[in-house]
C-alpha cells in the first residue's frame, strides 16, 4: 500500500461522463498517474447535479474502477465544480502600510489579501477561488512578492471565482455520501488549465476552452496569473440537441449522427450529400442532409466562440493571448473545430495536451480527461506548498483555515 | 401610404386629433382613468353594452348599444353578441370617429362588450380614415377557459383591424404585486401600467420634441407590424437617472428581462426631462438600448418639459415583425402572451362582407406551428446570455432555413 498522503485524486463530475484519476506523486513532487476510472453520467444537467441517486452511483462505479486500476484505497480526492451559476471577476484591495520603517511585513500581505476578498457578493454566493495575480507598491506595478520591499501603500488585484453555495454544496454532499473526503472543490476550467498550460505558456498569455457535455468553461492567463474565467452552460448536449430538433431524429441518433458525421465548419464534400438512416434490417427509415447537419453545428459552435470572444474584447484580453487558444474536453474532438476558432479569435488554436505529467499517457491523452489531470495537478501543488510550509501538522490547520468555512458548512 | 386619411394625417402632423374610445366595463373604467387634465385637447367617447356602468362615466360622449335581443341586460359576456350588436351600429361608430387622426381604444377583452365591439370599432375607425391604436388588457388565469379563447380570438381580430395593439396580459401583473395586495389594487397596477402606455403615445405626439418623433415615425413603426408591440414607461430622478432608468427598463415585468427587446426588430425610445437633459444622458440610455438590441431599427425622440423638473422619463414602444419564418413560433408566448393560437379555425382576414376598404390588405395569419420544445432542456434553468436563450438552437434563433 501506498502511503496516503502521496496519492492524489482528482474527481470531475461532467454532463456527460464522470472520471476519476489517481496520481501518485514522489518525494521530488512528480506526479505520476498510476489509475482511471470513468462511467457514463446520466444525473447532471449542464454540469450540475439534478439527480444525486443516480450520481452517487456512478462516482461509486467510477472510484471502484480507479482503485482497481491503481491498487489503492481512495479516501479523499480534489472534486471539481461547475455550472452556469459560477462567475468569475477582478477585484483590488487596498492595504497601507503602517510600520515604522515602511517595510512589508507578511502580516501587511496578509492583510491586503483579506481586503481584496472582501467582496460584495449576493447573499447566497461563496468564493471558490480568490487567485492572486499581482501586487502594488505605491502604485509600481508587476510585483510578485512584496515582502520586505519598502512602501507606503500595498494594494493587490485577486481574481475571485464565486458560485452559488447551495450548489455547490450539493456536489460536496453527494461526495461525502460516497464515504469520501473532499479535499477542496476546484473550478475545472482552472483545472483544465492547470493540466494543457507549461508556465511559459501562462506567462506568453493564453485562453483555455474546456468545451464539455453540458458547459463550455473558459479561463484566460497571462504574465503567469489568471486574468479571467468563465462558464456558459452550452456544450456538446446542445449541438445534440440542435440536430435533434433541426434533421427531426431522436436525440439518441442525433447524437450518433454528431459523433459519425459532425464538422465545426462545412465540408465542401457534404455538399448536396445525404445520409440514410436505416434500421436494426438494414432498411432506410430516413434520409439526412449532410449539409445541414454540419451547418447546424457550425453555427452554434460558432456563437459559442462568438460569445467567448466577446467577453475577452469586454475584458480588454484579446491582445494578451500571445500563445494563443488552447482547446480541450469532448467537444473539441469535433473535426474543424480548431479552424473554426481561429477564424472567430483571429489567432493560434491548437488542440490542448496534458504533458507535464507521466504515467498512463495513452489514456490520458484524450481532451476529455484535461479536467481531472488538472484536478490531480491541482492537489499535487497543494501538497507540494504543504510540505515546504513543513509538516502535516501545520497543514491541515491552514487548509481549514482557507476552505474549511466552506466546507464545514455542510 | 395607400391609406387616403394618411396623407391628411401627415398634412396634420403637427397637432393631431385624438379621440380615445373606452370599450366595455374595464374600459370604460380606464376611460376614466385617463380623462385627467393631461390629456386636455382629446374627445373621450365611452361604449358599453350595459347601462349602469356608462352612467357612472365621466365621458362626455357616450354610447349605449342596445337592442331588443338584450332585454337590457348587457352583452351576458358573450362576445358574439356584442360584435353583433356592434355590426348593427357600425354607421354610428363610423360617424363618431369622423374627423379623428387617431384613434385610442382602450378595452379589456375577455368579456362580451370589450371582446366584441373593440374590434369592429378599429375597423370602423380605419374606415373613417384614423390610425388606431389599441390598448387592451387580457384576462388572468384563472378566469377560466372562456374568456380566455374569447379574448385571445378578438385579439386576433383586432390585431388586422387595428394598425396596433399593445397587449398587456394581465397574468403579468403577478410579478409586480405581492400577496397581499387586494383585487382593487391589482385592477389599479394593471391600469396604471395600461394608463402609462397612453400617457407615453400621448405625450409623443403631442409636447414639442428637440429630438421630434413624427406621427409618421409612430405609423410606420405599428404599421403593418400586426404582431405583438409592448411598451414600457419608466422614470427616475436624481443624478444616476441614466443608469437607473435603463435599469429599470430591462428589469420591466412586459419586456421579460430584456428578452423582448433582443427580439424586437423596431423600437421606439422616447426621452423626456426637465431643462437639464443633457446628450450625455441621451446617448448612455440609447447606447444601451442598441445594445439591447442589435438587429432593430431604432427610432429616438427627446423632448424637455420643464414641469418634469429633474425627473427623467423614457417611453419605448417596440415592434416585432410577424411573419412566417422558422424562427417565429419559438417565442411568441414570451411577448404578448398569445401562447396558443385559438382553438377554431381562422380563415384569411382579408374579405370582409360590407363596408369593405379599398386599402384593406391581406393579412397572413399565422399557421399553428408546433411550437419549438426546448427539448432536453426543457425543464432546466435556461441560459440566457445577452437576452437570447441559448438552449434554442442557434439556427432557429438566427433564422436559417433548412431546406
Amino acid at each position: 500500500m501506498f502511503e496516503d498522503s502521496n496519492i492524489v485524486v482528482g474527481l470531475e463530475i461532467g454532463t456527460s461522463k464522470i472520471c476519476v484519476v489517481v496520481g501518485e506523486q514522489n518525494a521530488e513532487g512528480a506526479v505520476n498517474i498510476i489509475g482511471l476510472g470513468q462511467s457514463l453520467s446520466s444525473g447532471v444537467r449542464k454540469g450540475e447535479i439534478c439527480d444525486t441517486e443516480k450520481v452517487e452511483q456512478e462516482v461509486r462505479a467510477a472510484i471502484f474502477e480507479a482503485e482497481q486500476m491503481a491498487d489503492v484505497e481512495i479516501r479523499s480526492v480534489y472534486l471539481g465544480v461547475t455550472g452556469g451559476h459560477i462567475r468569475g471577476f477582478n477585484n483590488r484591495g487596498v492595504h497601507p502600510v503602517v510600520s515604522a520603517d515602511r517595510e512589508i511585513s507578511d502580516d501587511d500581505v496578509q492583510d491586503v489579501i483579506k481586503n481584496a476578498k472582501a467582496i460584495n457578493l449576493p447573499a447566497e454566493n461563496t468564493v471558490v477561488h480568490a487567485v492572486r495575480q499581482h501586487f502594488f507598491v505605491d502604485g509600481q506595478d508587476g510585483v510578485t512578492n512584496p515582502v520586505g520591499m519598502l512602501g507606503a501603500r500595498l494594494e493587490v488585484d485577486m481574481h475571485v471565482i464565486h458560485g452559488h453555495a447551495n450548489r455547490l454544496q450539493n456536489a460536496i454532499r453527494l461526495v461525502r455520501a460516497t464515504q469520501l473526503e473532499v479535499n477542496e472543490i476546484v473550478f475545472t476550467g482552472i483545472a483544465s488549465a492547470l493540466a494543457l498550460l507549461s508556465s511559459e505558456q501562462k506567462e506568453l498569455g493564453a485562453l483555455v476552452i474546456d468545451i464539455g457535455g453540458g458547459t463550455t468553461e473558459f479561463v484566460v492567463y497571462s504574465e503567469g496569473v489568471i486574468r479571467h474565467a468563465g462558464v456558459l452552460a452550452v456544450g456538446g448536449d446542445h449541438v445534440s440537441n440542435d440536430l435533434a430538433f433541426g434533421l427531426k431524429v431522436p436525440l439518441s441518433r442525433a447524437q450518433k449522427l454528431k459523433h459519425e458525421y459532425g464538422s465545426a465548419l462545412i465540408t465542401e464534400a457534404a455538399k448536396g450529400q445525404t445520409i440514410s438512416i436505416t434500421n436494426e434490417l438494414g432498411l432506410t427509415l430516413k434520409t439526412v442532409n449532410l449539409e445541414h447537419l454540419q451547418r447546424i453545428m457550425s453555427l452554434r459552435l460558432e456563437e459559442l466562440f462568438e460569445i467567448i470572444a466577446h467577453e475577452l474584447e469586454k475584458a480588454g484580453l484579446t491582445d494578451y493571448l500571445r500563445a494563443g487558444v488552447f482547446l480541450c474536453g469532448g467537444g473539441s474532438r469535433v473535426p474543424a473545430i480548431a479552424k473554426l476558432a481561429e477564424r472567430v479569435f483571429q489567432m493560434n488554436v491548437t488542440h490542448g495536451h496534458a504533458g507535464s505529467m507521466s504515467g498512463i499517457t495513452a489514456a490520458l491523452d484524450q481532451p476529455e480527461f484535461a479536467a481531472a489531470i488538472g484536478l490531480v495537478k491541482y492537489g499535487s501543488l497543494k501538497n507540494r506548498r504543504r510540505e515546504r510550509r513543513g509538516g502535516l501538522g501545520g497543514t491541515l490547520g491552514s487548509i481549514k483555515n482557507m476552505f474549511g468555512s466552506f466546507l464545514q458548512r455542510s | 401610404m395607400e391609406n387616403p386619411g394618411q396623407k391628411d394625417l401627415l398634412a396634420a402632423a403637427g397637432k393631431p386629433v385624438v379621440k380615445f374610445f373606452g370599450v366595455g366595463n374595464a374600459g370604460v373604467t380606464l376611460l376614466d382613468a385617463v380623462n385627467t387634465p393631461e390629456f386636455a385637447g382629446a374627445n373621450f367617447i365611452a361604449i358599453n353594452t350595459d347601462a349602469s356602468s356608462l352612467a357612472s362615466s365621466s365621458a362626455i360622449v357616450k354610447f349605449h348599444l342596445e337592442s331588443k335581443l338584450l332585454c337590457g341586460l348587457g352583452s351576458g359576456g358573450d362576445a358574439d353578441r356584442g360584435r353583433a350588436l356592434a355590426e348593427e351600429q357600425f354607421s354610428t361608430l363610423k360617424s363618431a370617429c369622423n374627423g379623428a387622426n387617431v384613434v385610442f381604444i382602450l378595452s379589456g377583452l375577455g368579456g362580451g362588450a370589450g371582446s366584441g365591439i373593440s374590434p369592429v370599432l378599429a375597423r370602423a375607425a380605419r374606415e373613417a380614415g384614423a390610425l388606431v391604436l389599441a390598448f387592451v388588457t387580457l384576462p388572468f388565469d384563472c378566469e377560466g377557459n372562456r374568456r380566455e379563447n374569447q379574448a385571445q380570438q378578438s385579439l386576433e381580430q383586432l390585431k388586422s383591424a387595428a394598425d396596433g395593439v399593445i397587449c398587456l396580459p394581465s397574468q403579468k401583473i403577478f410579478k409586480l404585486i405581492d400577496e397581499n395586495s387586494t383585487l382593487l389594487e391589482t385592477f389599479r397596477v394593471t391600469g396604471g401600467l395600461l394608463l402609462e402606455g397612453v400617457r407615453g403615445v400621448w405625450q409623443l405626439l403631442t409636447r414639442p420634441g428637440l429630438i421630434q418623433i413624427h406621427f409618421s415615425d409612430l405609423c410606420a413603426l405599428v404599421r403593418d407590424r400586426h404582431a405583438e408591440n409592448v411598451f414600457a414607461f419608466v422614470e427616475a430622478t436624481g443624478p444616476g437617472r441614466a443608469r437607473e432608468v435603463v435599469e429599470k427598463i430591462l428589469a420591466h415585468p412586459l419586456l421579460d428581462e430584456g428578452r423582448a427587446l433582443a427580439e424586437s426588430d423596431a423600437i421606439l425610445v422616447s426621452l423626456t426631462a426637465g431643462k437639464d437633459l443633457t446628450m450625455a444622458e441621451i446617448s448612455r440610455v440609447m447606447e444601451q438600448m442598441k445594445r439591447q438590441c442589435g438587429r432593430a431599427q431604432i427610432i429616438m425622440g427627446a423632448a424637455v418639459d420643464a414641469a418634469l423638473k429633474d425627473r427623467l422619463c423614457v417611453t419605448l414602444i417596440a415592434a416585432k415583425q410577424s411573419s412566417l419564418t422558422v424562427s417565429e413560433p419559438v417565442r411568441t408566448n414570451s411577448w404578448g402572451g398569445i401562447s396558443t393560437p385559438p382553438a377554431n379555425h381562422r380563415e384569411p382576414v382579408m374579405p370582409r362582407g360590407r363596408g369593405q376598404r379599398k386599402h384593406s390588405k391581406p393579412v397572413q395569419t399565422q399557421l399553428p406551428l408546433s411550437i419549438v420544445s426546448k427539448g432536453r432542456f426543457d425543464k432546466s434553468e435556461p441560459t440566457i446570455h445577452g437576452g437570447e436563450d441559448l438552449d434554442v438552437p442557434t439556427f432557429l434563433r438566427r433564422g436559417v432555413a433548412m431546406n
